[in-house]
């Protein structure tokens, strides 16, 4: 059954490389994305670190910037 | 109706939504896998290289589906100037060319077995490469102008591209390929077997999910960029 399976008369190594590539393919786009978007969430905590309390308190102010200081992390 | 596309409105609901997408896709992506490699039957002519279908013509639908959206996105927001549609146009993009490649390495995996050649000139292959190098462009675009030149810029490439489209669909009608014709059709029967159908809706359907995970991921991470540079003016 397992050996059916790997093998798939002959085709296995087509086919198991064409869906490897594939879940590879997903697996990097989605590291890569999630990379780009923990950078920017950083850089933007950093950043309303730096701001003193009444510029703090006009970004703040902000429904958006308020969304993003909570914890937004989807993993 | 516009105001309900205004980032603040929507930031809300996109910050919230990849954790259970990616959750819905691993499901449905597990049920896809299973029937498209241990379930579904082998075709009675290609055998078992016939299951490379289950990931090869989700990926064309959607890339050629996500251009087709970009393009219609950057034109109603050209005219209109509606800056956010321009970054959903950019947040959709990436997705759309991996899925463009996806499509192009399978397809040629696919056609060693069938066809005896990794490649071939032939009209669907072509056109979906053309596609490719538009993805590619519209990509580059976004990296090397500034906002305003990127709006135009990326408007022009994408209804440029499009033109491509209807060549990729009905290529294998007008001219005489090595790809073989459509197999589905809405308008007319459907030449593929329930049994095989059913796996290929699935996976289109875990396709779709993913290409919506990255579509949200990244359209947070431009707007987290835009409130980035907000802060610096504060």
């Amino acid at each position: 059954m397992i050996n059916e399976l790997l093998l798939m008369n002959g085709y296995g190594t087509y086919v198991w490389s064409a869906f490897s590539f594939t879940i590879l393919c997903f697996t990097i786009l989605y590291a890569v994305i999630k990379i780009q978007y923990s950078k920017e969430k950083e850089k933007f905590i950093t950043k309303f670190g730096t701001l003193n309390s009444e510029r703090a308190a006009i970004a703040k102010s902000q429904a958006i910037n308020k969304e993003i200081l909570s914890n937004t992390s989807i993993s | 109706m516009f105001k309900y596309f205004e980032p603040n409105k929507i930031f809300s609901i996109t910050s919230k939504a990849p954790k259970y997408v990616l959750l819905l896709f691993i499901i449905v992506i597990s049920i896809g896998l299973t029937e498209a490699l241990i379930l579904s039957p082998e075709d009675y002519k290609q055998s078992h290289s016939a299951r490379i279908m289950y990931v090869h013509v989700p990926a064309a639908w959607i890339c050629l589906g996500i251009f087709s959206m970009i393009t219609f996105l950057s034109t109603i927001g050209y005219i209109f100037k509606i800056r956010n549609l321009f970054l959903i146009s950019k947040s959709l993009a990436p997705s759309g060319f991996v899925f463009n490649i996806i499509a192009l390495v399978t397809g040629s995996i696919w056609g060693k077995p069938t066809w005896g050649t990794w490649w071939a000139w032939d009209a669907r292959i072509t056109s979906m490469l053309i596609l490719a190098l538009f993805y590619l462009l519209y990509l580059i675009a976004w990296r090397i102008y500034d906002n305003d030149k990127a709006f135009k810029i990326t408007s022009i490439i994408s209804i440029l591209g499009i033109i491509n489209v209807p060549i990729i669909k009905y290529s294998v009608d007008w001219w005489n390929t090595l790809h073989q014709p459509a197999s589905i059709n809405i308008l007319s029967k459907s030449s593929i077997h329930i049994s095989m159908m059913y796996p290929l809706f699935i996976m289109t359907a875990a396709f779709a999910l993913f290409s919506l995970l990255i579509f949200l991921m990244k359209y947070n991470t431009e707007l987290i960029k835009i409130k980035n540079k907000g802060l610096d003016r504060l």
